[in-house]
């Protein structure tokens, strides 16, 4: 693990600032990513059924090719231009 | 500073067995242990070594794996044989010289097998893979820059693209090691204010300055010279803020005079505005990178440059004094010669100038002067300063023909004393140009000291450059020259 030095002023702290967390779902493009654990699959069908019943824009199912490694780039950068929010399901 | 570990009152020897000197002093500190003289015995590498085992009293054995009394106590040969009194050191040597083992210790015939003297080893100490982790140990207490601790699965690089820190090149990571080396190269106290640093107008530290310096990849022999220009962005003159915040294409260009040119290995010669010199390229992007930083100045934040200009992530380069024709910028600037010295100037560029037919001053002064006559706009006078590098090939010219820079600058403004009427708005078929009640007059290019002069550059290209300058005076820039303080 590496420490080091701030070099700004320290006025802002110093973790990485999050996104904007959406106030609704209303009109809002949601991913949800299976990551390929048995099962997943049916606690995401059960969420879209949810999400689209508060009025989501759409949902777009993704999965990653195997839950032992990061998502490729590609996947990552598909989920971030066709969605506003993504949500990641881990089942087991 | 962390406290020194306590060390028993008399005798104390500080040995590792990776030393032959140490190993030949086994002997002596087993007699010394006989005369109940030797009190502890401190080892680096080894808690078995020495072996005392044969010895009539047994010292207190110290194992300094983590090198703290080594450090804490500046031992810097083995073995050292350091004399404690109510726990402070009164006496020590170090390496073997019989006699003054013998003289110290009070304590005749010490090893009658050995040679009469051996130098010593390193301490551990000190050796090179080391000491800048200790002194980061040990001194970073002093340090108050915000600890900042990236995740274990964090690369390093990105975590610090992530937070803003960089100007979209990798920066390097500022640890305490790296930041308590780069304070090294001042004589300046890490606390001691700098700067107050634009837009924030933020109070900036030489320790700021310093971790910044880490960042952009200086090196600490290069850090007097971005402190320096530091102080002088951060004057009312120069203006900072402005040039910052401007539209324009402007940043801080810095010309270093004075011997610390040679001695941190700046260029001056082949391509030097250009890449591949460490200290041309890291000096200037230190100051940029504290600009952005602690100041807090960020592209499409304050900084509103329409295009900006790739010197803008650091320009710096040092005249060529040696091959000059004329007196050092420095000078002409108020500084004595020999002074180091750093100018910033408010500019961006180069723009070429071409002249490989001139062999007389005039002709190539005309030609100069034909090239600053546009400098920003051909029709717009006295507001825009420029800085005029003149490369070996055409400094030869004047040279040769025993010119000054006081005539250059005097021919120049001959040359470039512009008839108004066709600098008004509309003339030339040009809307852009000053208003019409200024016609009828002779008006100077340049203002007064708004032009000016340095050498640099290759041995060959009859070519020189014009460096553009941003809006001078109260409205925007005035050049600062500052004296570079270690």
């Amino acid at each position: 693990m590496t420490t080091v030095l701030d070099p700004t002023a320290e006025r802002r702290i110093a973790e990485r600032a999050r996104l904007e967390r959406p106030r609704s779902l209303e009109g809002k493009v949601v991913g949800l990513l299976d990551i390929t654990k048995p099962r997943g699959d049916v606690f995401l069908d059960r969420l879209e059924d949810g999400l689209r019943r508060r009025g989501v824009a759409d949902v777009v199912r993704f999965a990653k090719p195997t839950y032992t490694k990061p998502a490729p780039v590609d996947l990552r950068h598909e989920i971030s231009t066709k969605c506003d929010l993504v949500i990641e399901a881990l089942a087991d | 500073m962390t406290a020194r570990p306590p060390l028993p009152d008399g005798f104390v020897a500080i040995v590792k067995r990776d030393c032959p000197t140490c190993e030949l002093v086994q002997p002596v500190l087993v007699q010394l242990a006989d005369a109940a003289a030797l009190v502890a015995v401190v080892t680096q590498d080894d808690p078995d070594f020495p072996d005392l085992s044969g010895a009539g009293s047994t010292p207190e054995r110290r194992f300094d794996d983590d090198l703290a009394i080594s450090y804490l106590w500046d031992i810097e040969t083995v073995p050292t044989l350091l004399r404690i009194e109510d726990g402070e050191e009164v006496e020590r040597i170090v390496g073997w010289e019989r006699a003054s083992w013998e003289q110290l210790t009070g304590t005749p015939g010490l090893g009658p097998d050995l040679p009469e003297w051996r130098p010593g080893c390193g301490s551990l100490s000190v050796d090179p893979s080391r000491s800048d982790e200790l002194a980061a140990r040990f001194s970073a207490s002093g340090l108050r820059s915000r600890r900042v601790r990236f995740a274990e699965l964090e690369d390093e690089f990105e975590a610090m693209w992530d937070r803003g820190w960089s100007d979209g090149l990798p920066v390097v990571p500022p640890t305490e090691a790296r930041v308590a080396r780069m304070l090294t190269g001042t004589t300046r106290t890490p606390d001691d204010v700098v700067a107050v640093v634009p837009p924030d107008l933020v109070e900036c530290t030489v320790e700021k300055v310093a971790v910044n310096a880490v960042l952009a990849g200086c090196l600490p022999e290069h850090l007097p010279v971005v402190l320096s220009a530091l102080e002088a962005a951060c004057t009312r003159e120069f203006n900072m803020h402005g040039l910052l915040a401007t539209t324009f294409f402007s940043g801080p260009v810095l010309v270093v005079n004075g011997p610390i040119r040679h001695r941190i290995g700046m260029n001056s010669g082949v391509n030097a505005l250009g890449q591949g010199n460490r200290a041309n390229a890291t000096i200037g992007r230190a100051l940029q990178l504290v600009v952005r930083n602690v100041g807090g100045g960020l592209p499409g934040g304050v900084d509103r440059a329409t295009l900006g200009s790739p010197g803008k992530v650091g320009f710096c380069f040092a005249e060529d004094e040696e091959g000059s024709p004329f007196t050092p910028l420095s000078v002409a600037r108020g500084l004595d010669p020999g002074t180091d010295a750093v100018t910033l100037f408010a500019g961006h560029g180069p723009t070429a100038i071409i002249d490989q037919r001139s062999r007389e001053p005039e002709s190539l002064t005309r030609s100069f002067a034909a090239v600053l006559r546009a400098n920003a706009h051909p029709k717009l006078p006295l507001k825009i300063d420029a800085m005029l590098v003149i490369s070996p090939e055409h400094g030869r010219i004047y040279r040769e023909a025993g010119w000054s820079r006081e005539q250059l600058m005097e021919r120049l403004g001959e040359l470039l004393l512009l008839d108004s009427d066709e600098l008004v708005q509309g003339a030339g078929g040009i809307a852009e140009g000053i208003p019409e009640a200024f016609a009828g007059l002779q008006l100077p290019k340049f203002r007064e000291g708004g032009l000016l002069v340095c050498h640099a550059g290759g041995g060959a290209g009859l070519f020189s450059a014009v460096l553009g300058g941003w809006v001078n005076g109260e409205e925007g820039s005035d050049p600062v020259t500052v004296p570079i303080r270690s």
